[in-house]
């Protein structure tokens, strides 16, 4: 490690941390009505989208209304984006003449999109048009942010209200949280980006000649297109001369800033944010690791706002804290020390202030090991996905650290609303092991929790890997799945590990060696976003209406406060136990065993 | 179910209107209006016309340019319109050979050069699109380049620091070279001078 990696990570946490309180206070007022000073600004525009949309944004919501809000509108959503992937070829804006989507590939980026996962099974630039990008792929960015918000907001009031039947209107939650949070930030980022040199256009893409030209061989085709073969039968290949480069452009900026401020993580480009059209310089990596996990930190002190108990939101972020850091440290140690393989051959991985050194295989030069730790940590943490190194081309350890981030249930900072709920249920979790423990009946913020939460949230920990695991399974005993991974050994196992981690948590990152664009990874992919994601978000919403219905329970001597060091403590060891333990055998067979083999002489 | 249908859909539409037009296409006239030359992919202009991107690598391997990071994208490197990184894993025997080439090729093209390599000379960059390399990359190939164009080394490792960029702010990222800007300066260097 060198002083200045380990400056620019202290330097990323103390800024993060500041954002937590303006920011956190700003989102309390915006979900709880207080007022705003943008909405002298934007309020006529809210006003309209209610009458419009048939909207009595006073009349409040029980949770199933809310959850079933919830499904249709989402429901809806993946609908429309389908259909403009089916379609793209005929619509406007579609400079480079793409073609529609094939079904498969377009029911997996719409679940992926809906979902907050963002997987991308297709490379941007030589696939989707600019009005897909804009009217399909960024809409979906800033909705499945607001979605997941609004359900951590729903799942709040039903810890800070008593005796209540609603928790909130989930079509006023959307709105606020889009017209307010998100795109009022988005729109500062995104022409930060640009000043840096993201681009942000509706041209075609660019030709400009090369200095140097080059040229590769490709097979004959013939007029039929089937490759000519000669009398050996092996293919008979043509030099293609290359004299000029065609960069793709296009509207990346503003699509770019909601990706990571959503926690979406879906490159415009293919190479995501390693592309040096979408991060093109030092300040826009941090800048979009800022944002991908500032709301997810500012929630919780949304969270102690509206609970009316600051340290409950502090004790929760120490914990989001400590485990990223740790991360983000173990990131960094794998990676910087390069990689032994490459030592014998003469190859000068040292850093210093003139070489990054390191691990530099699918990292950018601009971005340097540091960066690169701290950005694969944040983007796993968080459910952002978004890439701005190769995850596959880590070293086995190195790359384990990201598997393991999303193993966590997207709890350590986690989704835009989701990784607050997914703590939430952890922290319930908690507090009834304390309660065993000392043979009292458990409570939280006053509520008692009882079987039915229980019930629910046994449902929420053990979905996930459920999904992860059984997928995993299956792509590893059949043809189909088998076919994935690019890497030999245990490196294709992890591929494919890391693929339904990814998925069935709503991350989106890849370890992108694995060909999945199949038909058979495109539709269980779907499946496991789909469920990822709505089938812990319905038992999250019915612990909130549960919750929101029961009377405080006033503090006692046995009351187990929940904001100390020692709750801390035992937060992070339930969510070490519960939420990455499951996994730790298939990490075995995955990057662990790869480390040994590594290493062995 | 049916009362919460119509605010479902009404609301999808006009938030797909808000986010997915009003919204990226105030971002691209505030931006074509304030950063036109950022916005449109930071072309570097000679006469009036677009001769690279001051952001996008270029390939070279003829010793009198200097080298950038290996490419991955396919089907020729440095593919603008298709980015890409090589994603081959540590331990990978395609990664190692692939390596193992570009160090055989840098030793090819200077044989007397017996410095260790610069470890982002010989691996991929994950865009497959990196217009930088590290000084000392830079600094590595200097004396090749010198020599194929009868150059003063010195001059060569001055016009390197000219084109080194520093970390941002003095904090962030890595100091770094922009190999088609030197190249093209070396290009534009008069003979014997």
């Amino acid at each position: 490690m060198t002083v200045n990696g380990i400056l620019q990570i202290v330097l990323y946490f103390v800024i993060l941390i500041a954002l937590v309180k303006p920011l956190g206070a700003y989102m309390a007022r915006v979900y709880e009505g207080q007022p705003i000073r943008l909405a002298r600004l934007l309020g006529p525009i809210e006003r309209l989208i209610y009458r419009l949309s048939g909207i009595q944004p006073e009349q409040e919501m029980n949770w199933k209304t809310y959850a079933v809000a919830m499904l249709i509108f989402s429901a809806f959503g993946l609908l429309v984006l389908y259909v403009i992937e089916r379609v793209q070829a005929g619509l406007p804006l579609n400079p480079q003449n793409f073609s529609s989507l094939p079904p498969d590939l377009a029911y997996n980026t719409a679940a992926s999109f809906t979902t907050n996962t963002n997987w991308q099974n297709y490379g941007g630039e030589t696939t989707m048009s600019y009005l897909t990008q804009m009217m399909g792929l960024t809409v979906k960015n800033f909705v499945s942010a607001a979605v997941g918000m609004a359900m951590a907001i729903a799942l709040i009031r039903g810890f800070a209200r008593r005796t209540a039947q609603t928790i909130g209107n989930f079509w006023v939650d959307t709105v606020r949280g889009t017209l307010y949070i998100l795109m009022p930030i988005a729109l500062v980022l995104a022409l930060v980006l640009v000043s840096q040199g993201v681009v942000q256009t509706l041209d075609d893409y660019k030709t400009v000649p090369l200095v140097q030209a080059t040229s590769y061989d490709r097979p004959m085709l013939d007029a039929a297109g089937y490759p000519l073969q000669d009398a050996s039968g092996s293919p008979i290949m043509e030099t293609v001369n290359v004299t000029n480069q065609v960069i793709a452009v296009g509207p990346a900026a503003s699509q770019v800033a909601i990706k990571h401020l959503g926690t979406n993580g879906g490159g415009f480009f293919n190479a995501n944010s390693a592309h040096p059209l979408e991060s093109s310089t030092p300040l826009t990596d941090f800048l979009e690791i800022l944002a991908e996990t500032c709301i997810a930190a500012a929630l919780t002190y949304t969270f102690g706002k509206m609970v009316k108990d600051t340290r409950q939101g502090w004790a929760i972020l120490t914990v989001m804290v400590i485990v990223l850091a740790v991360g983000i440290f173990g990131a960094y140690a794998a990676e910087v020390n390069g990689n032994p393989k490459l030592t014998p051959l003469g190859v000068d991985q040292v850093s210093t202030d003139l070489n990054p050194g390191g691990n530099m295989e699918g990292k950018e030069v601009r971005f340097g090991i540091a960066r690169s730790a701290i950005f694969a940590t944040a983007t796993t943490a968080t459910s952002t996905g978004a890439v701005d190194s190769m995850h596959d081309s880590f070293m086995p350890l190195g790359g384990l650290v990201p598997l393991a981030m999303m193993q966590f249930s997207e709890t350590i900072l986690g989704g835009t609303g989701s990784g607050l709920y997914g703590m939430l249920i952890f922290a319930i979790i908690a507090v009834f092991i304390a309660g065993l423990m000392v043979g009292r009946t458990p409570e939280y913020l006053g509520k008692k929790i009882e079987a039915y939460e229980m019930k629910m949230a046994s449902l929420i920990i053990l979905i996930m890997p459920l999904i992860v695991l059984f997928f995993t399974a299956l792509a590893t005993v059949t043809k189909e799945g088998n076919a994935g991974p690019l890497n030999p050994g245990p490196h294709g196992f992890s591929e494919i590990l890391y693929a339904f981690s990814s998925m069935g948590n709503n991350n989106g990152s890849a370890f992108a060696g694995l060909t999945g664009n199949t038909p058979f990874y495109n539709f269980t992919g779907s499946l496991a976003m789909l469920m990822g994601r709505f089938w812990l978000a319905i038992p999250t919403l019915a612990i909130a209406g549960s919750l929101a219905r029961k009377k405080i329970v006033p503090v006692s001597a046995g009351t187990l406060p929940t904001h100390t060091p020692l709750f801390i403590a035992l937060l992070i060891g339930v969510v070490i136990i519960i939420g990455v333990l499951v996994f730790l055998p298939a990490l075995g067979l995955g990057p662990i065993v790869e480390h040994l083999k590594m290493i062995a002489p | 179910m049916r009362t919460l249908l119509r605010p479902a859909i009404v609301l999808f539409v006009l938030l797909t209107v808000l986010t997915g037009l009003i919204y990226p296409l105030l971002v691209t006239g505030i931006a074509q209006v304030v950063f036109p030359r950022q916005a449109n992919g930071s072309l570097i202009m000679k006469d009036g016309q677009a001769i690279g991107s001051e952001l996008i690598g270029q390939p070279f391997d003829d010793p009198k340019y200097f080298w950038g990071r290996l490419s991955a994208t396919g089907p020729f490197p440095y593919n603008a319109a298709a980015s890409s990184g090589s994603n081959l894993g540590p331990t990978n025997p395609a990664l190692i050979a692939e390596v193992q080439g570009r160090i055989d090729a840098l030793k090819a093209a200077d044989p007397t050069n017996t410095q260790p390599i610069p470890v982002d000379l010989v691996t991929s960059s994950g865009s497959g699109l990196d217009p930088n390399i590290s000084p000392a990359a830079a600094l590595y190939q200097a004396p090749r380049v010198a020599m194929a164009r009868g150059l003063d080394v010195a001059k060569v490792q001055a016009l390197i620091a000219q084109y080194t960029e520093d970390r941002q702010l003095g904090i962030l990222g890595e100091p770094r070279v922009n190999v088609l800007q030197l190249n093209l300066a070396l290009d534009a260097l008069k003979p014997g001078s």
